[in-house]
């Protein structure tokens, strides 16, 4: 295991149409390792993070988790596309966190925790609804078992999500963007359920904006641009040093856009307390 | 909070219920067309009661009757409400398949959905419950059950017979009340079809790729993320549909069957010579039968819309309240 990468992605292409999105991305991300995927709209990242667990089909090169090929089956020397079901089996073992949450809006919170574990694992419900309540106390949401998602805030919602993609144990966990579409204020919440998430030694890539949660959580950071890897390296590094001009020009708008974030948020709380 | 309840003091509400800091006493727009509308329908109404009562040829003890006549029960039990039933699951389950047949990425499934919904939805119902009527002709030696082209590939082989294990009456299948609830849920599935398929495609596609991120296969994901979801959609046509079958059913005249609501009315009518009182009678039971479904069906979008939150619609203010417009100061 230690010498095997979790995710072994090589020269990995994807296009829409006639857009071509990934020109041969290569990754490696090693068991417990946290990757934060950086990079301007319209760099791949997300893209690219989709590919891995399969939503979409990649037209280059090869993923695998976990030793095993994402996807295809080898043989006699050539590639076979595996049926559907052993692609779903195959997503079983990679947790998904979306920009938009995605709960199961006919759902209560904890039903959508229990979800999969009951439906896909096959557990037993008594089973699945203790440690969806051990889940969501995780996640600090323990008194709102019983809402709906359209009875939560944004950042109630993400933290079901991550306790929803928590509950099928999974090797490895994505999240796309998981605090986009949050009010400033909400950030934080989700921000500190997935530092400790990779306090506990959880794999995760984490394609995100947040340069602090980059900084101070990331073991690695990948900074990409127009489907490929520009730079990686210790967040320090790339984030105070960053060696090629895009990855330059990107940290500095990036860093203009989290300051007037920053101030307009100091700003509001000031003209709270009058 | 009103003046009357003040005796029955709740503790902590009675004091400062009353007067809360900051509660805006406005006064309400007012909206006098309503009160002359109402005025207006009040003299059509007492118009349309007094020639109910007055007028002889309504024969109400006569209406009231012919209405529990018994083949006339027989019929709204049999022909029309066991028939609606029925087409109608028949229709909603035949509907829900074809339509996630449409959407499939197999072409086959996907083609020979489009060609069933082609072929139901150009017939109209009236011809199709009257050609499959007719349908007994084909099998005038009664319909084999066995080996498809059972008689063509005996012939091959220099036998004969048509290597069935058993053989149905056609004539006694295509007759009746059983081909009226096929012909009638055939024809309506292809409708219920495209019902589902627009519930379905309303369906935010990021449900499907969460259930697909967890480990669910296409078909799960379908029953138990998608379709619970595309039923808050479907549900209020359907009742529609319903409701439409019910006066539908008056078409299985064409099969023919005839333990059927209007046709036994009608028939009282054409006995006695009082054809008006029939059918008000007539109307009374679809009346009657509609409310009850109206009311059903009003249960089970509160069921599927269950996590979507409580619309406030201007209905939830109350009638009075809107009507108050007029008076000002709300309900007093």
């Amino acid at each position: 295991m230690s010498d095997k990468p979790l995710v072994h992605a090589v020269n990995v292409h994807k296009a829409f149409g006639p857009t071509i999105v990934l020109k041969g991305v290569d990754l490696d991300v090693v068991a417990g390792e946290v990757v934060c995927l950086l990079g301007p709209s319209g760099s791949g990242k997300t893209t690219f993070l989709r590919c891995i667990n399969q939503l979409e089909t990649i037209q280059g090169g090869r993923i695998w988790i976990d030793g095993e090929l994402a996807g295809y089956e080898e043989k006699d020397g050539r590639l076979h596309r595996l049926h559907e079901k052993r692609i779903a089996a195959q997503r079983r073992e990679i947790g998904m966190v979306f920009q938009r949450f995605n709960l199961f809006p006919h759902m209560t919170a904890l039903e959508n925790v229990m979800e999969a574990p009951v439906q896909v694992r096959g557990r037993s419900k008594a089973e699945a609804e203790k440690r969806g309540l051990e889940l969501l106390e995780r996640v600090g949401l323990s008194d709102r078992c019983d809402y709906y998602p359209a009875q939560l805030s944004g950042g109630q919602q993400q933290r079901v999500a991550i306790a929803r993609a928590l509950a099928m144990d999974p090797k490895l966990m994505l999240f796309d963007e998981p605090t986009s579409a949050l009010d400033p204020e909400l950030v934080g919440d989700v921000l500190k359920v997935m530092r400790e998430l990779a306090q506990a030694g959880m794999t995760m890539i984490v394609v995100t904006h947040e340069m602090g949660f980059a900084r101070e959580v990331a073991d690695r950071v990948v900074f990409m641009d127009d489907g490929v890897v520009v730079e990686q390296g210790a967040p320090l590094d790339i984030i105070n040093n960053p060696q090629h001009e895009r990855t330059k020009s990107f940290l500095s708008r990036i860093r203009k856009e989290n300051d007037e974030n920053a101030a307009a948020l100091e700003a509001r709380a000031a003209a709270e307390k009058l | 909070m009103t003046s009357e309840t003040v005796g029955s003091s709740v503790p902590g509400a009675a004091g400062g219920g009353e007067q809360r800091p900051g509660t805006i006493d406005a006064v309400p727009v007012r909206h006098p067309g309503r009160w002359v509308a109402v005025a207006v329908l009040a003299v059509l109404a007492v118009m349309l009661v007094n020639l109910m009562v007055n007028n002889d040829a309504f024969q109400w003890s006569f209406v009231r009757q012919a209405m529990i006549q018994s083949p006339v029960i027989r019929g709204l039990l049999l022909g029309t409400l066991l028939v609606t039933a029925v087409a109608m699951l028949i229709a909603v389950a035949l509907g829900v398949t074809l339509a996630v047949m449409r959407l499939s990425d197999n072409p086959v499934l996907a083609g020979s959905a489009f060609v069933f919904i082609w072929f139901f939805r150009a017939i109209p119902r009236y011809v199709l419950l009257f050609m499959m009527g007719t349908l007994g002709i084909l099998w005038p030696g009664g319909l084999p059950i066995g080996a498809p082209l059972g008689h063509q590939i005996a012939s091959l082989f220099g036998g004969s017979g048509d290597l069935a294990f058993t053989t149905i009456d056609a004539n006694q299948l295509f007759s009746g009340i059983f081909c009226g609830m096929l012909g009638l849920g055939l024809s309506e599935a292809a409708y219920m079809a495209e019902i589902a398929r627009a519930g379905i495609l309303s369906v935010d596609p990021g449900q499907r790729e969460a259930a697909s991120a967890l480990g669910m296969s296409n078909a799960r994901a379908m029953r138990r993320v998608v379709l619970p979801q595309a039923m808050r959609v479907i549900v209020p046509p359907t009742g529609n549909e319903t409701i439409a079958m019910v006066k539908d059913t008056s078409l299985l005249l064409a099969v023919p069957v005839t333990s059927e609501l209007f046709y036994q009315l009608q028939s009282i009518g054409s006995r006695t010579f009082h054809t008006f009182p029939v059918a008000v009678a007539a109307v009374i039971w679809y009346l009657i039968i509609c409310s009850v479904l109206m009311v059903i069906q009003s249960r089970i979008e509160g069921y599927f819309g269950r996590g979507f939150g409580s619309r406030l619609t201007p209905a939830d203010q109350g009638t009075r309240a809107r009507m108050l417009g007029l008076a000002g100061g709300g309900p007093r």
